[in-house]
This record gives structure tokens, sequence and C-alpha cells, in this order.
């Protein structure tokens, strides 16, 4: 029992560490699913569409894209714009210098962009764009004010206007997608962004039950061996 | 002693070979099947073992990534997502080296806090527990100097608040800080030269360390919750402790056990968990390291947050940061005086009384809250209004962090005092066991 209670006071210590948060705006939940094959080849297709002319995926390569379930053959035919063998990373054309003239500042590498800035802030950055003559671009943002990166995507959104006293976006003018399509384009981008900053993590929580289980095993076998030899300690 | 030994082991050819040449037998048997350990370790006993097994996780797994990492400035942010991605299981690797880092200092921090309790710094065992504090000042260095290798903006401007520490030292201080760092900023030079620590010198101070740690424990035995020295009752006619048990079988069938435990922590961590919500890797590292662009907050690794924030809680005096630096310093070298700080009569928390207890108390609550404040900006909590005296304007959470600090050192500064007054239980003769 005793025991039980210091147990309990481990965990919770290792546990009250992880209660975290300091938002400043209410994000909404970026839709995430790294099993749903389907979304993350639209969001590849999106991402390698609208994203990787400015911004590079310098650490992700493109025949890493089998895990999502397309076939080299596939992405040589479908997505390989920016490299010529399937094994090359998704690199881009634009030098730093090109850039820096042309947006201020170099648009930033997003191959872990979503472990730098969460999945929920990048949703909602895409979807916070409005009109703001003010602005070089002629586009502010809700969730990252005064952005240098114009809205790629008003196209398919439309445009938005700030209604300033509820700090609410109305559509002024609507794209070639609704509402709600654009929202289910952004998330499938997001979550395949999400993907690529950690391809890895499928195999990882994939391969964590096994794990668990024989650690589970080892100590069932370790409890039964330790009492068998305390019995004689008295 | 050659020939006792050949006669214990007649029949085995190859063991007597080695015998012969290299004491194996009797390393064997003075360590582990006849070295004696008190038969009523309890929880707090379990984490001298798993701070060694952490330890040689970490020089593993760190053997490996020393293999694809690339200590260059150019190239480091890169070469750790190239582990992260296209080393087979490299991710596996790298998180096992990054939560281990955080495990090693919550073990080392509970085998500490064990010492605490049962007074495991009292004769005979001031020189065991000073090779533990220098292992904690080592391990500090080991993962200060490790945490600027992945080249983030953290790993960056962490590394930069640290060494800028140094510049606030009287008349050599900015001298020294550009020694230290091989140039006027963080750069390729200091990455270099942190690497050569982190892999180098430091683990074989941290190994050496960690050997005479354990020397100066079987010269002298374990101490116990009891806090009641087993060599004192021996059998007569054997000569063994009769509160003592052999280490194994017995001990290492029950650290068995909580190794399993601590292992499934550690892998659910690992594979669930592994940036522990911004604590064991912060998100703001996956941004490679940009000497232009200071974050907004910088905070370390939560197992300094408690130093961290008894350096932000001591008010410059005379325009000097220095006081501060000093206090951190402090803060850790303070517990090197702990043997000869305690007064009591006992060793164990089981036989003291009430103001020991309390002090005790205060001074968790007080590492704990200044950990929590460490890790967030000053201003968490706002700032007290102008209308108090004093302490209207200040930052409610630097004035709880100076209460705190306070309180601190108080634990260790007032302990000749209050641990001879404290009115202590009789001490049982033998162990308590069951």
């Amino acid at each position: 029992m005793k025991f039980l209670i210091k147990l309990l006071f481990l965990i919770t210590f290792i546990f009250s560490i992880t209660v975290h948060s300091n938002e400043l705006i209410k994000l909404d939940k970026a839709p995430i699913d790294l099993n749903d094959h389907a979304s993350l080849q639209r969001g590849a297709r999106n991402f390698i569409n609208y994203c990787l002319n400015c911004h590079s995926a310098n650490y992700m390569r493109y025949n890493r894209l089998t895990d999502i379930g397309l076939s080299e053959n596939l992405i040589k035919d479908n997505l390989l714009f920016t490299a010529e063998k399937v094994g090359e990373p998704m690199k881009i054309a634009m030098t730093q210098k090109d850039a820096k003239a042309w947006f201020g500042a170099m648009p930033p590498d997003l191959s872990v962009e979503v472990r730098a800035r969460g999945a929920d802030w990048v949703y909602g950055y895409l979807r916070g764009y409005y009109r703001d003559p003010s602005r070089p671009t002629g586009w502010n943002n809700t969730v990252y004010e005064k952005t240098a990166m114009p809205h790629i995507l008003w196209k398919l959104q439309g445009d938005q206007k700030l209604n300033p006293e509820r700090q609410t976006l109305e559509l002024t003018k609507p794209g070639s997608l609704t509402a709600k399509e654009y929202d289910t384009f952004v998330g499938d981008l997001v979550n395949y962004l999400a993907y690529m900053s950690e391809p890895s993590k499928i195999k990882r929580l994939n391969m964590g039950y096994y794990v668990l289980i024989f650690l589970g095993v080892l100590l069932f076998l370790a409890v039964k061996l330790k009492k068998e030899f305390w019995k004689d300690i008295k | 002693m050659r020939a006792e030994l050949k006669n214990k082991n007649p029949s085995s050819g190859f063991v007597a070979w080695i015998d012969e040449r290299f004491p194996l037998s009797s390393l064997i048997t003075n360590h582990m099947t006849k070295y004696y350990a008190p038969k009523n370790f309890n929880f707090w006993y379990l984490f001298g073992a798993l701070a060694l097994v952490v330890l040689v996780v970490q020089l593993i797994t760190g053997l490996l990534l020393t293999m694809h990492y690339k200590p260059d400035a150019d190239l480091a942010f890169a070469s750790v997502e190239y582990i992260m991605r296209d080393v087979p299981y490299g991710w596996l690797i790298r998180y096992m080296h990054s939560t281990g880092a955080s495990m090693f200092f919550i073990v080392i921090y509970l085998h500490m806090f064990r010492a605490l309790i049962y007074g495991s710094y009292k004769s005979p065992r001031e020189l065991l527990f000073l090779f533990g504090v220098g292992i904690f000042f080592i391990l500090m260095a080991e993962a200060f100097f490790g945490y600027l290798l992945p080249w983030g903006q953290m790993s960056y401007w962490g590394a930069q608040v640290i060494i800028n520490l140094f510049s606030t030292i009287p008349f050599i201080g900015p001298d020294l800080s550009e020694w230290v760092r091989g140039d006027y900023l963080v750069s390729d030079a200091t990455l270099n030269r942190f690497f050569a620590f982190h892999v180098i010198a430091l683990p074989l101070a941290l190994v050496g360390l960690v050997f005479f740690h354990l020397v100066a424990l079987h010269e002298v035995g374990s101490n116990n919750p009891d806090g009641i020295e087993i060599k004192k009752n021996l059998d007569k006619k054997t000569g063994i402790p009769l509160d003592g048990i052999a280490f194994h079988p017995y001990y290492t069938v029950k650290d068995l056990v909580g190794l399993s435990v601590f292992l499934i922590v550690f892998a659910s961590i690992i594979f669930y968990l592994p940036e522990m919500g911004g604590y064991f890797l912060e998100a703001n590292n996956f941004i490679p390291a940009d000497p232009l662009k200071t974050p907004a907050h910088i905070a370390p690794v939560w197992y300094f947050t408690p130093y961290y924030s008894i350096l932000r809680a001591v008010p410059p005096i005379l325009n000097s940061q220095f006081p501060g630096v000093a206090a951190m310093g402090l803060a850790v070298l303070v517990f090197a005086f702990l043997p000869w700080l305690d007064k009591s009569n006992v060793k164990s928390i089981r036989y003291k009384g009430h103001i020991f207890k309390s002090w005790i108390a205060l001074f968790v609550v007080s590492f704990f809250t200044l950990g929590y404040l460490g890790t967030e900006p000053s201003n968490v909590w706002g700032q007290f209004s102008n209308a108090i005296p004093f302490i209207g304007g200040i930052d409610k959470a630097t004035v709880v962090a100076r209460i705190f600090t306070v309180t601190y050192f108080l634990f260790f500064v007032l302990m000749p005092y209050y641990s001879r007054k404290d009115i202590t239980k009789p001490v049982p003769s033998r162990v308590v066991y069951k």
C-alpha cells in the first residue's frame, strides 16, 4: 500500500509537469489522423502543389511518401516536381537572396514546422487570413499578425473581413471552395504537415504496444522471481 | 589469497585460470554474493541502481548518435533530422537519449531526496556523499553541453544565456565568457567544444566518479531507512551482519522488479510522449538556431528550472547580476556541506522530530515551486498593485520566487541550529523489517 502511494507520487510528479498551456488565441483543433491515408495523400498533393514552391521540406524525401500508401511510380508520375529522383528530398529552386528581395524573409522550411508551431496553430493560421489594405501583401492574419506570407489559398477560400469588435472573420467574397470544403482542404494539408514533421511517428506508436507488452511480461516474471527468493528473508 | 581461492573452486579450471591472473571470483564474492546490504531497503533505495542503468543507456545511445550526428553549425540541425528520419531506428535512439536525459535527473533527484530523508550523508558516508554531489555537478554540465548539440533555437539561446552568466563575474567575466564560447557569440567554435566536452571529457569524469561512488559505498556499506549501522550487529559465528542479506541474489531480483516498472514508464514516454508537453523536448528547438532572432521566452529544460528561478529571484546589486549567479551556484554547491550541517543524533527521518520534518517539507515545496516558476516568464501571475508599499508594481511570481529562494537556503543555513534542537525518537538496535 505504502509502495503504491509512493508510486502514485512518482507518476503524478512526472505527469504534473506535462500540464502546460498558455495559448493567447483560442485555436480550433486540427483534424490530425495519421492512419487516414486518403487524407494524408490529399494533403501531400495540396502541399506539393501550393506550398513547395516557396517553402522547402529539405529533410523529407519524396519516396518516404510510400509510408502513406503511395507507390514510387505514383509519386514519380504525379508529385515529383522539384527533384529528378524519387529518393531526393523536397527542395525548392528559390534562393535565399531572391526570397529576401521578394518577401522580406526566407519562407521557413516546413519539414518540422508543425513540431515547432503545433498543428492547431498551422490549421488556424491557414484559415485566419483577412483583407487588410495597410499590409504590403494586402492580407493580414488573426493567428499571426502582420504575417509576411500572402494568402496563397485565397482563390480557394475567397476574401474574409475582420470584424474588429468581436474579433471574428466574415466571408465577403466566396472562393472556389465552400467554407466546409476549404476546412477539409486545409485539414488534409495540416494532417500531412503533421505527418511530415515526424514520419516515424506511425511506427513509433505501433511499436510501443509490443515494447510495453514485453515489459509487462518482464515485470510479471520479475515479481514472481523476487517473491520466490525473498520467501526465506524474515 | 590465491591458494585460498584455488581451494574454493577446485573443479572450475577456466575460472581458476582467470583467478590466478585477475581477481574475478573475489570481485564477484566481495561485491555481489557476499556483499551484505540491509534487508529493510524500501522504494527509495531503488534509484541508485536505476541511475546506473540510465547512465549505461545514455552512453550506448550517445555512442550510436555520434555515428550520424555532425558537430557543425551548418549541419547539426539537419543531421539530427537525418537521424530522426533516414537512420534505421534513429528516432528510437534519439528519443531514448533525450528522454534518458530527463529521466536521469528524475532518478538522481529522487536518489538525492533519499539521502536527505534517511541521513545517508552522515558519518561515515561523507565522502560517498561528496562523490555523489560531484556526480550531480558533472551531470548538470553534461546535460547543458548536450542541449546545445541539436542546434535549435532553445539550444542556441539557452547556451547564450548560461554562458553570459560568466560575464557577470567581476573583472574577468567578459573575457571568461568569450573564452568559454571561443567566439564573440555562440557559434560553430562553441558547438565543437561543447560536443567535445559532451562526448569525451564529461562522460569520462562521470564514469570515474560513479566508480569512486561505488567503491566508497562498498567500503562503508549502505545506509537504510532506519539509519542503523548493520555492521554493529554481526553474527558471532559467521561475522555476517544479522540484518544484512547478500546483494545478489536478493537485491538483484528486487531491483529487477523496480527496473521493470521504471522501463515501463521510460518506454511509455519514449513511444507516446517523447516531447512531454514541451518539457523534455521544447517546441522552439524544432526551429534551427538563428543568431538574429531571440525567442520571446527562453526557458531552460525543466531540471534546471529551480536554479534558474533562484538566479532570476535575486535582484541585481550595484548594477551587477553577479549576486544572482552566485546564489544559483551556491544553491547547487550547498548540498556538499550537508554532512557537517546536520547535527542531529539520528540519521533517519523515522526518528527525527517535527522540526526537521517540517523543514524538509518546506524545502520540497520550495524546490517544486521554484522549479515551476522557472518554466514560466516572471510576469506569469501579473504584478502587485502599486498601492501596496515595497512590493507594489513587482511581478507576483518574482516575490514568491524570492520567498522560496530564502526558504531553500534557510533549510541548509539553519540546519545546525534546528537539527540540534529537534526532539528525536529513540533508535532501535536492529532494523525494522515488515
